[in-house]
C-alpha cells in the first residue's frame, strides 16, 4: 500500500512538472500555430539562470527572477525573430525555433560548461515533506516532516513497520504547479487580458479591428509561455539534475504531452501530463513480459529475445508508443478540438 | 608567478647560459642516454572518452589524472620517453568513438586510452583489430583503464587490448567472497544499467551468490537505460516493496549518484554493494548518509599509503577534484617499463613487452599483465563508506566521509579463468 501511495505521488509530481512545461507550449501553439521546438531550451535556461542567481543571493530570489529573465528573453525572441519570419508561413517559424534550440544549447555549454552543476534545493526543502508510516499492526498514517526514528522501529518483532518519506522538493513541485494552474485558469477566464487572448486564439483579425494590439498579445503569450518553462526549469533543475542534456530529455516528452492531450488544449495537456507521469512511474514497477504472460499459458519463450523484455525495461519508450497510438487512433488528441 | 623576459634579453640570457653549461650538459645527456634508452622520444596517448553529457564529470576527472601523471612519469619512467596526452570527446557513443579513433590515427597516434562504457570498448576493440590487420606498420594499441566487461578479455579478446582495471568476474568473485561472511544479507536486489556491463554484473552476481551463499534470495532484478534516468525514486519504491536488505549495483557516474540520492530521500536503509562509490558525484549524493551501509569493491581505495596518498593530495590541491582512477598509474608504470624492455616505442614491440610483464606497482604490491588474455592480475579491496577519522583521513568531495578498507583480496583470490584464444602478429 505504501508502495502504491508513494509511487502515485512520485508519478503525479513528475506529471505536474511536465504540465508546467507543456502548458506554455500548448498556449503558444494554440495562439500562434507555432510548434515551439525551443520550449525545452527555456526550461534549461530557467534552471541555469536560477543556478547563477542562487550562487549570489540564494534559491528563493532565483525562483522569482529566473522566470522573469526567461520571459524577457522569450518575448525578445518573439519580437525580433519570430515575428519577422511569421509572414513566410509556419515552416520558417518552426525552423527558427529549431535553430534557437541548438543556439541555446551551445551557449549554455559555453557559459556554464558541459558537466552537470551542483544546484541543491534550499535548506527547508531538503528533508521529507511528510512520512508515511505503515505498520502491520495499526495501519497507515501520515507524519509531517521526518518521522522520529523510534516510530519507524518496531518494538515488537512481529510487527513490520515501513517508513516512506516523501521529499519536500517534490511536494513543492506539486504545490507550485497547482498554484500555476489556478493562476493560469483565473487569468484566462476572469481577466480582460485573458478574454483578449482567448478571442485572439480564434479570431485574430476581429480582435485587431476592435483596436487591440494582437502582435503584442502574441509577444506577451510567448514570453509568459517561456516564463512557465523557466519556472519549471528552476524546480526541475534543483530537484533532479542541471546539465546541458536536460532540455533534450524533457523536450521530446512534452511534445508527446501536447499531442496526446490535444494540440492547444490546456485541459488536455494537464490530463496527458498526469497520465504520462503516472504511467512512467508505475511501468518501472511491472516485471511482466510477453514471455511471462505466454508462460502462464504453457508456452515457453527462449530467454534473451524480445519476449523476455519486461515492462520496466521498456518504460522509457512507453510515452512515445502512446504518441504513435494516439496519432493513429485519435489524431486530435484526448481533449483536442480540431483534427490534425 | 611567471616573469616576463623580453625576446632579446632572453636570447642573450640563453646564449650566456649555453656557453656556461655546455660542457656539463653534454656529460649529463650522455649518462642519461645510457640509463634511459629512449630519452626524449615523445609518445602520444589519445584519450577517447565522455567529456560532455551526464558522464562528463567522470571523463574530465580522468583526463586530468592522465595529464597530471604524465608530468610525474615523464620525469621518472625508465625508458625516458615523454608522454603527451591528447583528447577527443566521444559523448559516450560507440559511433562517435570510432570517428575519434579515426581522427587519432590520422594524427599519428599509436596508443589510445578509453575506459567509460564497455559498449564503447567493444566497438573500439573491433575497429582496432581491423585497422591493425589492414595497416601493418601503423598498429594501434588500446589501453583500457576502466571498461570491465569480461568479454573484452574472453570471447572478444585481442592482442592489441590491455585491461588495467579488474573485470566484472574478478570484482564479483571478491565481492561474493566478502558477502559469504555476512549473515545479515538475506534478500538481494540487482539494479543495473541496461547494457553489456550492467547485464554482466547481474549475471555474475547471481552466479557468485549461488555458489557461495545459496541461502540468499534474489528478490528483484532491474535494468535501466544508461545515463538517461534522472529520477530513481520509482526504482527505490520498488526495491523497498521487494523487502531487499541489500542492493548490488554496477552503476557508475550519475546513475549511481542519483540512485543513492533517491535512496536517501526515499528513506531506503538497506545496504549497497557497489563498484563505483568513490567516483565523481556519488560521494556528494551520499553525504553523511549511508555510513557503514555502502560498500565498494575495487582495485584501489581512497586511503592507500604513499606515494599514492601524497599524489592524491597534490592532485586535489591542484584541481579541487579527487583521484580515483588509479589504473592511470599502472598504465604509465607498465608502459614505461615495457618501452624500456622493448627499447622501442613501436606499438607491436611494446605490446609484446607488455604481455606477461610483472612488476611492483606504486600500490597494491605486485601486478602482472596476464599473457593469455591481457587482464591485469592485481589486489582488490573492499571498502566501506564511513566518517573520515585520523586513520582513514582522505575525504572525497568535502564530505567529511571516506571509503575505509575492510578487506583486501590478493590477486589469486579474484583471478578468474579466461577462454581467450589470442592470435598474435608475427614480430
Amino acid at each position: 500500500m505504501e508502495f502504491f501511495t508513494i509511487s502515485m505521488l512520485n508519478g503525479i509530481s513528475y506529471g505536474l512538472l511536465l504540465f508546467m512545461l507543456s502548458s506554455g507550449l500548448t498556449l503558444i501553439f494554440s495562439m500562434m500555430g507555432v510548434l515551439n521546438f525551443a520550449h525545452a531550451s527555456f526550461y534549461m535556461l530557467g534552471a541555469y539562470i536560477a543556478y547563477s542567481i542562487a550562487q549570489i543571493v540564494g534559491f528563493w530570489p532565483g525562483l522569482i527572477v529566473a522566470p522573469i529573465v526567461v520571459a524577457v528573453l522569450g518575448a525578445l525572441f518573439e519580437r525580433y525573430c519570430l515575428r519577422r519570419v511569421h509572414k513566410f508561413g509556419h515552416v520558417p517559424e518552426l525552423l527558427i525555433t529549431f535553430g534557437l534550440s541548438y543556439v541555446v544549447l551551445e551557449l549554455v555549454q559555453l557559459i556554464w560548461g558541459r558537466t552537470a552543476l551542483e544546484f541543491p534545493p534550499p535548506e527547508v526543502l531538503r528533508g521529507p515533506a511528510f512520512t508515511l508510516v505503515n505498520s502491520s499492526a495499526d495501519g497507515m498514517h501520515f507524519v509531517f516532516g521526518a518521522a522520529p526514528a523510534a516510530m519507524c522501529r518496531a518494538a515488537d518483532a512481529a510487527v513490520r513497520i515501513v517508513c516512506s518519506p516523501f521529499p519536500a522538493t517534490r511536494g513543492f513541485m506539486m504545490l507550485v504547479a497547482l498554484l500555476m494552474l489556478l493562476a493560469l485558469f483565473l487569468m484566462l477566464t476572469r481577466t480582460r487580458i485573458g478574454l483578449v487572448i482567448q478571442s485572439a486564439l480564434t479570431h485574430p483579425e476581429m480582435v485587431e479591428s476592435l483596436g487591440h494590439n494582437v502582435p503584442r498579445v502574441f509577444m506577451l503569450v510567448f514570453g509568459a509561455g517561456a516564463a512557465l518553462a523557466g519556472l519549471a526549469g528552476v524546480i526541475g533543475g534543483s530537484t533532479f539534475v542541471t546539465e546541458p542534456a536536460m532540455a533534450a530529455t524533457v523536450g521530446s516528452v512534452i511534445f508527446v504531452v501536447v499531442v496526446v492531450g490535444g494540440m492547444g488544449s490546456l485541459a488536455g495537456a494537464f490530463l496527458a501530463s498526469i497520465l504520462i507521469g503516472v504511467m512512467q512511474t508505475f511501468a518501472v514497477a511491472l516485471d511482466i513480459s510477453v514471455g511471462s504472460v505466454l508462460a502462464n499459458f504453457g508456452v515457453t519463450a527462449t530467454a534473451g529475445t524480445l519476449t523476455s523484455l519486461t515492462i520496466s525495461q521498456v518504460a522509457p519508450i512507453l510515452p512515445y508508443l502512446l504518441l504513435v497510438l494516439i496519432l493513429i487512433f485519435r489524431p486530435k488528441g484526448l481533449l483536442g478540438t480540431r483534427e490534425g | 608567478m611567471t616573469v616576463e623576459i623580453s625576446g632579446t634579453s632572453r636570447r642573450g640570457f640563453n646564449l650566456a647560459m649555453g656557453t656556461l653549461l655546455a660542457a656539463p650538459a653534454v656529460v649529463l645527456a650522455q649518462s642519461k642516454a645510457a640509463a634511459k634508452p629512449l630519452a626524449g622520444q615523445v609518445v602520444k596517448l589519445m584519450y577517447i572518452d565522455a567529456l560532455s553529457g551526464l558522464m562528463a564529470p567522470v571523463g574530465t576527472n580522468q583526463l586530468k589524472n592522465f595529464q597530471f601523471f604524465a608530468e610525474k612519469f615523464n620525469a621518472t619512467n625508465p625508458a625516458g620517453v615523454k608522454f603527451e596526452i591528447l583528447s577527443i570527446d566521444n559523448k559516450l557513443s560507440p559511433t562517435e568513438s570510432l570517428n575519434a579513433l579515426k581522427s587519432a590515427i590520422d594524427q599519428g597516434v599509436r596508443y589510445v586510452m578509453q575506459g567509460n562504457g564497455s559498449s564503447v570498448a567493444l566497438a573500439l576493440i573491433d575497429a582496432i583489430n581491423k585497422h591493425n590487420e589492414r595497416n601493418p606498420g601503423k598498429e594501434v594499441v588500446y589501453l583500457n583503464f576502466s571498461a570491465v566487461d569480461p568479454d573484452l578479455t574472453n570471447s572478444k579478446c585481442s592482442f592489441w587490448h590491455f585491461r588495467f582495471d579488474a573485470d566484472t568476474t574478478m570484482k564479483m568473485e571478491a565481492m561474493t567472497t566478502f558477502m559469504k561472511d555476512k549473515p545479515d544479507i538475506k534478500k538481494v536486489y540487482l539494479l543495473n544499467q541496461n547494457y553489456s556491463h550492467g547485464m554482466q554484473v547481474a549475471k555474475y552476481a547471481k552466479e557468485g551468490l549461488k555458489r557461495k551463499r545459496p541461502d540468499v534470495q534474489i528478490v528483484g532484478e532491474d535494468l535501466h537505460p544508461l545515463a538517461q534516468v534522472r529520477d530513481f525514486s520509482p526504482y527505490i519504491a520498488k526495491i523497498k516493496a521487494s523487502g531487499a536488505d541489500t542492493v548490488i549495483t554496477g552503476n557508475w557516474g550519475s546513475d549511481l549518484a542519483l540512485l543513492v540520492k533517491a535512496a536517501v530521500e526515499g528513506g531506503y536503509d538497506g545496504k549497497f554493494y557497489t563498484y563505483y562509490t568513490g567516483v565523481s558525484g556519488t560521494p556528494t549524493a551520499l553525504g553523511e548518509n549511508g555510513a557503514g551501509k555502502v560498500y565498494q569493491i575495487a582495485y584501489s581505495h581512497y586511503n592507500l599509503p604513499n606515494p599514492v596518498a601524497a599524489w592524491a593530495r597534490e592532485f586535489k590541491d591542484k584541481f579541487g577534484d579527487d583521484f580515483y582512477t588509479l589504473s592511470v598509474l599502472r598504465i604509465y608504470e607498465m608502459l614505461g617499463q615495457a618501452m624500456y624492455n622493448a627499447k622501442s616505442t613501436d606499438p607491436v614491440k611494446v605490446a609484446f613487452a607488455l604481455e606477461g610483464l610483472k612488476m611492483n606497482s606504486s600500490f597494491g604490491g605486485e601486478v602482472e599483465m596476464r599473457k593469455s588474455d591481457h587482464q591485469l592480475q592485481q589486489t582488490l579491496y573492499m571498502s566501506v563508506w564511513q566518517k573520515a577519522d585520523a586513520k582513514y583521513a582522505y575525504s572525497p568531495e568535502k564530505t567529511n566521509m571516506t571509503l575505509a578498507p575492510v578487506a583486501e583480496f590478493p590477486p589469486y583470490v579474484s583471478s578468474t579463468p579466461t577462454s581467450c584464444q589470442m592470435t598474435r602478429p608475427s614480430l
